[in-house]
C-alpha cells in the first residue's frame, strides 16, 4: 500500500505543466536504461537479427528445415571455438591458438579414430585430453610464468600450426584410405537428436553449461572477478594463477570437442583447417559485447557475435568474395568493433554520469523570516555558543546522539563505527560496535537494543553486549521500475512504533552516501518510507516519492509517524493507527531551513534539527530546474550552488509540531550543520554530520528524569500528552 | 640492472664493465660461440661467401628490426610492419611497371606506408585500441586490400629498372647493398634515439606515458608519428628485399617473419615494457638469429622445424623479458 504525497502547491496552469514535465523525464529513463546490463549486446542482438532477416528475406530457401540443419552444422564448430575465446577474454586474457588447438585435436582425433583404431570413446576422452594438454601449457605460461597472453598464444599459435604441417603431411593420406567405420563416429559427424545436428546440439548444452558455470558457480565467479580486477581478487584470496590455467584448460578443451566433432564430420584435415578461426572467434565475442578489459560478458555474447561473423563470412561466400577479402573484411570488422569496446569501457560511466542528473522543479514558499530580535519563532540567538564540549577531536561527524537508561552516549561516526561516551562527564571513549558503512539514525527498541540506520547497508541492531545484527537491507520492488529499487541505499533515520515496528527514511534511492548532495540538486522525490515489522519479519515501502526524507519520530501518543523531507522544508504525518490510519499530512509546511532529525522533548513536543538555512537564491534556483543542470554540466564542483548547510539551529516545537524557540550558533564554529538532538534528563545533546565534537546544553524547566527509553517504554509514555489531534493547549515547559 | 645501457637522463656510452652484464652482452656472447660452434661443426659455415650470404639476409631483418624498436621502445608494437612493408614495395613495383620514374615510384611507395603508419598511429593515439589489436587488424586489411589491387601474389619490378634494382644487388666498394643500408639505418636510428630530443621522447614515453604526457610531451602526436616512421623504416626493407629478388610476394605477410623481428627486438633487450634498449640491442639480436637461420639451413632443418625452434626462442625470450622487466601484471590492459 502506497500513499502518494500531496503535490506541492502551485500557483497557475504553466507551474502545473512545469510540474509534469520535470517529473516525468526521458533522460531519467534512458540513464536508468543505460545502466543496466542486458543494454550492452542490443546492438550486437539486433545486428543479428537484422542478418538472419536479410538473409531469409533475399535467399530463396534460407529458413527451410535442410538449409538450417545444413547452418547448425556448419556453425557448431567456430560456435564452439568462440565461446572458448570468450571465457579466456573474460577472464581478462586472450587465447589466440584456439585455431591451431583446433586444428591439433582434429588431427589427433583423426589419427587416434583411423590410424590407431582406438573405439569412439576413447578417441573422445584421447582428444578432450590433448585439447586440455596444450590449454595446460597456455595456462602454465600465461598463469604461472606471467608471460603476456597476446604474444604468448600468438606463439605457440605458430609452433602448434608447425607441428601440425608436419604430422599431417605424414598422416593425411592415409585417412582416405582407412576403412575404418563406425555408427557412433558417424552420428557423432551427421546425426540428428530430434532434427538438431548432433555438434549443434553439443553447442547448445556447452552454452547452458557454460551460462550457468559463469554466472551461478563459483568458479565462474572467480572469472570474472579475476578478468575484472586481478588485483582485488587476489587480495579477496583469490588464486588468480589457478583461476586462469583453468580458464586456457577449459579454452583447450572446447577447442578439442570443436575438433572432434569436425573430424567425424569431415574425416579429413587439410592444411586450412582452422586457419584463421582465431580472427574469427575473437572478432565474434569482441563484436558479440565481452570486453577486451575483461571481467564483463556472457557465453550468449560470444554465441551471438559467432553467429553474426558466421553469417556474414557465409554471405561473402554467396557473393563469390575471395578468401583475403573475406579476412580483410573481418579486420575492419574486429578494429570497429574493439574500437567501440574501448570508448564504450571508457565512457560508459561518463555517458551516464551525463545524464544521470536530473534536476526537477521544486517550488518553495516564502521562508518564515530569522531576523535576530523579530517576533518570529525562528530568530536567531546564540543560545548554542555556551553548549558545553563532549569528546572534541574523538568523534568523526556524529550525525545522530542517543543515551540509554545508563546515560551513556552512543553516536555513528564516519568511520562506520558506534561510539560510546560515558562517565560523569563523558570523558570515557569506547568503540561500541564496528558496523561499517555510514552510521546515521538511532534508536532504542524494548529489550536496549541499538538499531541503526546504516547508510550503504540498510538497518542493523546491536545488542548491549556490542554484537551487530541485521534486521533488513530490503524492501519490496516497485514493479515497472528499470532499476531494482529493492536494495537500501541510504536508510537514513528511525523510530519504533509501540507495536515494535521500526519506520524508517529512505533519503534517496539514486545516490550513494558520498553523493547525498547530488540528490539535493536533483530535487526530485528519490526518497520514500519503509515500515519493517518484526512480526512478520517483512519489510514493505509504504509511501515512495518522497523528496529526501529524512528525520523520522513517532508521535508521543503513538498513532502516528512524523518524517521531515529535506528538500521541501516540511513536516509531515502519517496515521499509522486511529481513526485516520494510513492518511498522510502536510503538519508544517514552510520551515525557515533543511530539516533533518525530529525527536521527542520531555514536554510532550518534539526537537527539530535544522541543518542549513534556506536563502532565496537557491530557493530560487530550486524553481529552475534548467539553470542546475547546466550549473552541474559546465562548471567545476566547487563553484556550484549549494544549499546553505553551514550553520544551522534546533527548533523545538510544541505537541502540534508549531515552532515555539531555537537554539543558534549563528557562527558555524560550534556547531555547523546540525543534524540531530536527544534531550535526556534535562539536557539536550547535540550533534553534527560534519562536526568533531558533541555538544550539550542544560534545559531550564525540563523534567530532570525524563529519558527517551522511559519515553517509548518505560514509565514516561504518553507522559502529559494529551491526543494530538485536539488543538488549542500546548503542553509548557 | 640488467638490461637498458641506454636510458632518459644519462645519456652516456655504455662503460665496459657495464656492458659485461647487460642482455646485450649475454646475447653477443651466445651468438658468438653459436658461430663457433657452428664453425667448427658445419663444414661452409665459416666461409665468405656464407658470412656474406648471412649478412646479406639478416640485413633486412636487421632494418626490420630496427622499424620495430623504434615503437616497441615507445611501449607499442607494429604487426602490421609486414604487410606495410610488402604493400609499399608492391606499390613501388606497380608505379614502375606503369612507367614511372624510380624517384616518383618510390615516393608512392613512401606515401603508401606513411598512410599506413598514420592509420595505425591514430587509431592506437587517439580511439586507444591497444597496438596489438589494431596492428592485427590492419596487417589482414592491408593485405586483403593488396591482394585486391594487385589481383596476383607476386610482382616483379621491370628488368629495366636497374636504378631499383641496384638498391638490394648494387656492391658499391664490393659490399653489398643491404648491408650499407642496413649500416646507415642503425647509424640514423641510433643518433635518432640518442641524440635527439624526439629520440628521447620516445624513451620518456615507453618509460612512462603518463608522465611523459603531464611534462607536457604530446603523447598522441608522437605515437602517430612513431608509427608512420617504424613503417617508413619498413619500407626501406621492403626496397632493399624486393630489389635484391626482383620481386615481391604477398604471402611475405602471411609468414612468420614478423615473430622473427619480435625476436630479434626481444631477444636484445628492447623490453615490450617500453623504455629500454637501444640500437645496439637490435643488432645483436639480428646477429643472433642470423646465426641461427643460417646454421639451420645449412643443416637442412626443414621449415616447420624451423619455426618451432624459432618459436620455442620467441617463448623463452618473453618469458626472460617479462622476469628481467616485470610489467604491473595486475594492472596491465588487455593486448598489453
Amino acid at each position: 500500500m502506497s500513499v502518494a504525497a500531496s503535490p506541492p502547491p502551485r500557483s497557475s496552469v504553466r507551474d502545473a505543466v512545469n510540474d509534469l514535465r520535470y517529473r516525468f523525464s526521458i533522460k531519467l529513463f534512458l540513464s536508468e536504461l543505460l545502466s543496466k546490463n542486458w543494454m550492452e549486446p542490443i546492438v550486437p542482438f539486433l545486428l543479428m537479427v537484422a542478418l538472419i532477416g536479410y538473409f531469409s528475406a533475399t535467399v530463396p530457401n534460407y529458413t527451410s528445415l535442410d538449409n538450417t540443419q545444413q547452418l547448425l552444422r556448419l556453425f557448431a564448430e567456430i560456435g564452439l571455438v568462440s565461446v572458448a575465446m570468450g571465457f579466456v577474454l573474460i577472464s581478462g586474457g586472450i587465447d589466440l591458438s584456439v585455431g591451431a588447438i583446433f586444428a591439433v585435436t582434429n588431427l589427433a582425433a583423426l589419427i587416434l579414430f583411423k590410424s590407431w583404431e582406438w573405439p569412439v570413446w576413447a578417441v573422445a576422452l584421447g582428444t578432450l585430453a590433448v585439447g586440455a594438454f596444450i590449454g595446460l601449457i597456455n595456462g602454465v605460461l600465461v598463469g604461472y610464468l606471467k608471460a603476456r597472453p597476446f604474444l604468448t598464444t600468438l606463439v605457440t599459435l605458430i609452433i602448434l600450426r608447425a607441428g601440425f604441417d608436419m604430422v599431417s603431411e605424414k598422416y593425411a593420406p592415409r585417412f582416405a584410405v582407412s576403412d575404418i567405420e563406425s555408427d557412433v563416429w558417424d552420428f557423432l559427424g551427421g546425426g540428428t537428436i530430434l532434427g538438431i545436428p548432433t555438434n549443434a546440439l553439443a553447442l547448445l548444452v556447452v552454452l547452458i553449461i557454460g551460462h550457468v558455470y559463469l554466472s551461478r558457480s563459483r568458479y565462474g565467479w572467480h572469472i570474472m572477478a579475476v578478468g575484472s580486477s586481478r588485483k582485488a581478487a587476489r587480495h579477496a584470496g583469490i588464486r588468480v594463477e589457478r583461476v586462469l590455467l583453468g580458464t586456457y584448460v577449459l579454452s583447450g578443451l572446447l577447442c578439442a570437442l570443436a575438433g572432434l566433432f569436425y573430424a567425424a564430420r569431415q574425416n579429413s584435415a587439410g592444411s586450412d583447417t582452422g586457419q584463421g578461426w582465431e580472427m574469427q572467434a575473437l572478432t565474434a565475442v569482441v563484436l558479440g559485447g565481452i570486453s577486451l578489459a575483461g571481467g564483463r560478458g556472457t557465453v550468449w555474447r560470444a554465441a551471438m557475435g559467432a553467429v553474426i561473423v558466421f553469417l556474414l563470412i557465409n554471405g561473402f561466400v554467396r557473393l563469390g568474395l575471395e578468401g583475403y577479402l573475406t579476412m580483410a573484411a573481418l579486420g575492419a570488422i574486429l578494429l570497429v568493433a574493439v574500437g567501440f569496446d574501448v570508448k564504450w569501457a571508457k565512457n560508459r560511466g561518463k555517458a551516464i554520469q551525463k545524464i544521470y542528473v536530473n534536476p526537477t522543479r521544486l517550488e518553495l514558499k516564502q521562508a518564515p523570516s530569522i531576523a535576530r530580535g523579530s517576533a518570529s519563532p525562528y530568530a536567531e540567538n546564540d543560545r548554542l555558543s555556551q553548549a558545553e564540549v563532549i569528546g572534541l577531536g574523538q568523534v568523526e561527524g556524529p550525525e545522530d546522539v542517543i543515551l540509554d537508561r545508563q546515560d551513556r552516549l552512543y553516536t555513528g561516526t564516519r568511520e562506520g563505527w558506534i561510539l560510546r561516551f560515558s562517565g560523569p562527564n563523558f570523558e570515557h571513549r569506547e568503540v561500541f560496535a564496528r558496523m561499517g558503512g555510514r552510521p546515521l539514525g538511532l534508536a532504542f527498541d524494548k529489550d536496549e537494543n541499538l538499531v541503526c540506520c546504516n547508510g550503504g547497508m540498510g538497518v542493523y541492531g546491536v545488542t548491549p553486549q556490542g554484537e551487530i545484527f541485521k534486521i533488513t537491507d530490503e524492501t519490496n520492488r516497485t514493479w515497472g521500475k528499470l532499476n531494482d529499487d529493492s536494495r537500501l541505499r541510504l536508510a537514513d533515520d528511525l523510530d519504533i512504533a509501540p507495536d515494535g515496528k521500526i519506520y524508517f527514511s529512505e533519503a534517496t534511492i539514486r545516490y550513494e552516501m558520498h553523493s547525498w548532495d547530488m540528490d539535493g540538486i536533483e530535487g526530485r522525490g528519490n526518497g520514500r518510507m519503509i515500515c519493517y515489522d518484526p512480526a512478520t519479519r517483512t519489510t514493505r515501502t509504504i509511501i515512495k516519492n518522497q523528496r529526501f526524507p529524512n528525520g523520522v519520530c513517532v508521535a508521543h501518543d503513538g498513532q502516528s509517524v512524523l518524517y521531515v523531507s529535506t528538500w521541501l522544508c516540511r513536516i509531515l504525518r502519517y496515521w499509522i493507527a486511529g481513526p485516520k490510519k494510513g492518511q498522510l499530512e502536510t503538519v508544517v509546511e514552510q520551515l525557515p531551513g533543511y530539516p533533518d532529525n525530529l525527536n521527542r522533548a520531555s514536554d510532550g513536543g518534539y526537537w527539530l534539527a535544522l541543518a542549513g538555512i534556506r536563502s532565496p537564491a537557491y530557493d530560487l534556483a530550486m524553481r529552475k530546474p534548467d539553470f542546475r543542470l547546466r550549473m552541474v554540466k559546465e562548471i567545476p564542483r566547487d563553484e556550484w550552488l549549494y544549499p546553505g548547510l553551514n550553520n544551522g539551529c534546533v527548533v523545538k516545537l510544541d505537541a502540534d509540531c508549531q515552532p515555539v524557540e531555537t537554539y543558534w550558533d549563528p557562527t558555524g564554529k560550534l556547531h555547523p550543520t546540525i543534524t540531530s538532538m536527544r534531550e535526556h534528563k534535562g539536557y539536550l545533546y547535540i550533534g553534527g554530520l560534519e562536526n568533531n565534537r558533541i555538544g550539550r546544553i542544560k534545559l531550564p524547566g525540563a523534567d530532570p528524569d525524563w529519558t527517551g527509553w522511559e519515553s517509548y517504554w518505560g514509565n514516561k509514555q504518553n507522559s502529559r500528552v494529551r491526543p494530538t489531534s485536539g488543538s488549542g493547549i500546548s503542553a509548557v515547559s | 640492472m640488467v638490461g637498458s645501457t641506454v636510458s632518459v637522463g644519462q645519456h652516456r656510452p655504455a662503460r665496459f664493465p657495464r656492458l659485461l652484464v647487460s642482455q646485450e652482452a649475454v646475447i653477443l656472447i651466445v651468438a658468438i660461440v653459436l658461430a663457433l660452434v657452428f664453425a667448427l661443426t658445419l663444414p661452409g659455415f665459416a666461409t665468405v661467401g656464407n658470412l656474406l650470404t648471412l649478412a646479406r639476409s639478416v640485413s633486412v631483418l636487421g632494418i626490420l628490426g630496427l622499424a620495430m624498436a623504434l615503437v616497441v621502445i615507445g611501449r607499442g608494437l607494429d604487426l602490421s610492419l609486414i604487410a606495410a612493408m610488402a604493400a609499399g614495395s608492391a606499390a613501388v613495383i606497380q608505379a614502375l611497371n606503369a612507367g614511372l620514374p624510380v624517384p616518383v615510384a618510390l615516393l608512392i611507395g613512401l606515401a603508401v606506408v606513411l598512410a599506413i603508419g598514420f592509420v595505425n598511429g591514430w587509431v592506437i593515439a587517439f580511439v586507444e585500441v591497444p597496438a596489438l589489436f589494431t596492428t592485427l587488424a590492419t596487417a589482414f586489411l592491408i593485405f586483403g586490400l593488396t591482394r585486391f589491387v594487385l589481383k596476383t601474389v607476386i610482382v616483379y619490378p621491370p628488368p629495366t629498372a636497374t636504378a631499383f634494382l641496384y638498391l638490394g644487388q648494387g656492391r658499391p666498394l664490393g659490399i653489398p647493398m643491404p648491408i650499407i643500408m642496413f649500416a646507415a639505418v642503425a647509424v640514423l636510428v641510433h643518433l635518432f634515439l640518442s641524440r635527439t630530443r624526439a629520440g628521447r621522447f620516445i624513451y620518456a614515453r615507453g618509460d612512462n606515458t603518463e608522465a611523459a604526457r603531464l611534462t607536457g610531451v604530446d603523447v598522441r602526436r608522437d605515437i602517430i608519428v612513431s608509427y608512420m616512421l617504424a613503417a617508413a623504416i619498413g619500407f626501406l626493407a621492403g626496397i632493399v628485399s624486393s630489389a635484391s629478388t626482383a620481386s615481391m610476394n604477398m604471402q611475405i605477410i602471411n609468414s612468420t617473419l614478423i615473430f622473427d623481428v619480435v625476436l630479434v627486438v626481444v631477444l636484445g633487450g628492447v623490453s615490450l615494457v617500453g623504455g629500454r634498449g637501444s640500437v645496439l640491442s637490435v643488432l645483436v639480436g639480428t646477429l643472433l638469429i642470423g646465426v641461427l637461420l643460417n646454421g639451420l639451413t645449412i643443416m637442412n632443418v626443414n621449415g616447420q622445424v624451423q619455426d618451432i625452434i624459432r618459436g620455442l626462442v620467441l617463448l623463452g625470450a618473453i618469458i626472460l623479458d617479462n622476469r628481467l622487466h616485470p610489467r604491473d601484471e595486475e594492472t596491465a590492459r588487455q593486448g598489453d
